[in-house]
């Protein structure tokens, strides 16, 4: 392993996706590449855990009755999302006979899996793999942040979490788009501690990563038609956009950003756009993904960042910690 | 009629406004600001200053926390002056004990019934 | 690489959005400014209806009533758009406690009565009660020490 990244050897292809989203996330700019949505996002449950579990179930199902396969057919799911001890995730695997790996890199966790994923598969001692993550509004604001119905103000850097659920199927025969290469990422910590500023102390590990990235592969950024990080937001992706002009490497009209892209309305309501580990999830799995399979895109690199914070962590004080993998997607024609 | 609102709208914005100045400008959250504001109506009301504000600005004074700070203060040096150490220890409580002990019991109440809906 | 980078750190107070300022005092101002006055109504009210009640009495009905209108408000997931919306002006006011207190307890209601409602009641207005008695308490005790000057 050089500079941080792998190529893989073996074809890594995604299968399938699926993808579920909240009332909010559907009227954004991406509503309409979504599979399925819910009106409520409740959905009838006893409290929003339940709720984000039972949207993780729903959508389990639905891939597997899309896919025609059955629970068995599945050699292990990896899954994550952003509840105290991954409870989504477990809950959710409750309800399936598919053996389970657990993951947590806040909303950096698709990345994660995928990239877990991608090892196992080269192996060869495994057929079919799927990854999810999901998060849920309400969920991490009562975990994370404050009682919904306290009347508090959004600072103008505070990013909404996303509701929804998103999973990839991934194999090694069928499907049109391939995972060629992924770049880990390291632990980065520039010393910003606001905690209403993700995309200020995220930036930084993107940029880590993807300068690894781009030395470890000789690649530049114009080599891919879509770069998305994960969640910055519009004024952490700008940020980036400076740091990594400050190491030479320009970010063209081909870079995104997965929490800008989520959201419509103003900074009032919105604030600095999505976050959460179902966002650059969400975004990967149906605009991405859909238009990988269309052939309107065909080489796509997507960093998802997560902040590695608690509240205990902020409460006594201590800076936030990034991380940033990136994961380089290639339409199978481009691949051989 | 129509001045007297007016100073308390003076009065109560004002307040409000000092606080928003703190929030914007050291990012503190709510429970801070509360307890600032609570602990400022204690100091202006212990060295005498309080009741002016109150004569000028009514409920404009008093809804605001500083209010209930200036209340405790108040009940304390009231229990100090006639019931002597035990007036120090429980004036204060007593004098916004109507207050605590109200909220306490809605906050149960609507606890109990209302649910917290997503935003 | 992991020190704090006071370059960086620099650069995101440069760049980074900024509060608004005078859009957010400007409506501080005028929602503690009306949540006043609407206290000041029910003191009238009080007032016109018991004239005999000392003014003590008037300003303890006057924050209850104003505090079960919030608990309401809360309770209808409207208290927290006014908070959105005015901000400091309606955290200081004593339905900025109230909120602080009903909204607590309304989310933990899932983990149950006891430990999750109860015990969560005054996760965030807690302080306020406990800076507050300690406050009065040292009050009271310089009365005592300094019993000429308060006379």
């Amino acid at each position: 392993m050089k500079n941080q990244t792998v190529f893989f050897k073996n074809n890594i292809l995604i299968m399938d996706t699926a993808t579920m989203v909240g009332p909010k996330e559907k009227e954004g700019p991406l509503g309409e590449y979504f599979d399925k949505h819910v009106e409520n996002d409740l959905l009838g449950q006893k409290s929003f855990e339940y709720a984000e579990i039972k949207m993780h179930v729903l959508l389990f199902k639905y891939l597997l009755n899309k896919t025609k396969l059955k629970d068995t057919d599945i050699d292990a799911s990896l899954c994550g999302d952003l509840l105290d001890e991954i409870i989504g995730s477990n809950f959710t695997m409750r309800n399936f006979d598919i053996p389970f790996l657990g993951f947590y890199n806040a909303c950096a966790t698709f990345g994660e899996c995928l990239i877990v994923a991608a090892f196992m598969l080269e192996t060869g001692l495994v057929e079919r793999l799927l990854c999810s993550t999901s998060s849920h509004f309400s969920t991490a604001e009562r975990q994370y942040r404050f009682p919904l119905e306290l009347g508090n103000q959004m600072t103008p850097l505070s990013q909404i979490t996303t509701t929804g659920v998103g999973a990839t199927l991934l194999n090694k025969r069928f499907g049109k788009v391939a995972i060629d290469c992924a770049t880990l990422g390291r632990v980065v910590d520039y010393g910003v501690s606001d905690v209403n500023d993700m995309g200020a102390a995220m930036a930084p590990a993107a940029r880590e990563t993807m300068l690894a990235h781009f030395a470890g592969t000789g690649r530049t950024p114009d080599y891919y038609d879509l770069i998305l990080t994960g969640d910055l937001g519009k004024a952490g992706s700008d940020l980036l956009r400076i740091l990594m002009k400050e190491k030479g490497i320009e970010l063209g009209d081909n870079y995104n950003d997965c929490g800008a892209m989520m959201f419509m309305g103003d900074q009032e309501k919105v604030g600095q756009g999505g976050s959460g580990a179902a966002c650059s999830n969400l975004v990967f799995n149906s605009y991405v993904y859909k238009k990988m399979m269309k052939g309107e895109l065909t080489k796509v690199l997507l960093v998802p960042t997560g902040a590695l914070l608690s509240k205990i962590s902020s409460l006594q004080g201590e800076t936030i910690p990034a991380i940033a993998h990136a994961v380089s997607f290639i339409r199978k024609e481009e691949f051989q | 009629m129509f001045l007297d609102y007016l100073q308390v709208f003076l009065v109560g914005g004002v307040i409000c406004l000092l606080g928003q100045i703190l929030i914007n400008f050291t990012k503190m959250t709510a429970a801070r600001i509360l307890v600032i504001f609570l602990l400022l109506g204690v100091l202006l009301e212990t060295i005498g200053v309080f009741q002016y504000i109150e004569e000028f600005g009514k409920a404009g004074a008093t809804v605001p926390i500083t209010g209930f700070g200036s209340g405790l203060a108040k009940g304390a040096i009231k229990g100090a002056l006639s019931d002597g150490f035990l007036g120090a220890i429980r004036g204060g409580l007593q004098a916004i004990s109507a207050g605590i002990a109200g909220i306490i019991f809605i906050a149960f109440i609507i606890g109990l019934i209302a649910k917290p809906k997503t935003k | 690489m992991n020190e704090p980078n006071e370059n960086y750190l620099k650069l995101v107070r440069q760049q980074m959005p900024k509060t608004k300022h005078f859009s957010t005092m400007v409506r501080a101002f005028l929602v503690g400014g009306l949540i006043c006055t609407i206290g000041q109504g029910f003191h009238d009210l009080y007032e016109f209806l018991m004239p005999e009640m000392p003014i003590d009495g008037l300003q303890s009905l006057t924050l209850l009533t104003i505090m079960l209108i919030t608990a309401v408000l809360t309770g209808f997931g409207v208290y927290d758009k006014i908070g959105a919306f005015g901000g400091a002006g309606s955290i200081i006011p004593i339905t900025g406690f109230a909120n602080s207190v009903v909204a607590p307890a309304m989310e933990r209601k899932r983990e149950g009565v006891v430990l999750g409602l109860c015990d969560n009641m005054f996760s965030i207005a807690g302080p306020v009660i406990v800076f507050g008695v300690t406050a009065s308490i040292i009050v009271g005790l310089l009365v005592l020490i300094f019993r000429g000057w308060f006379l």
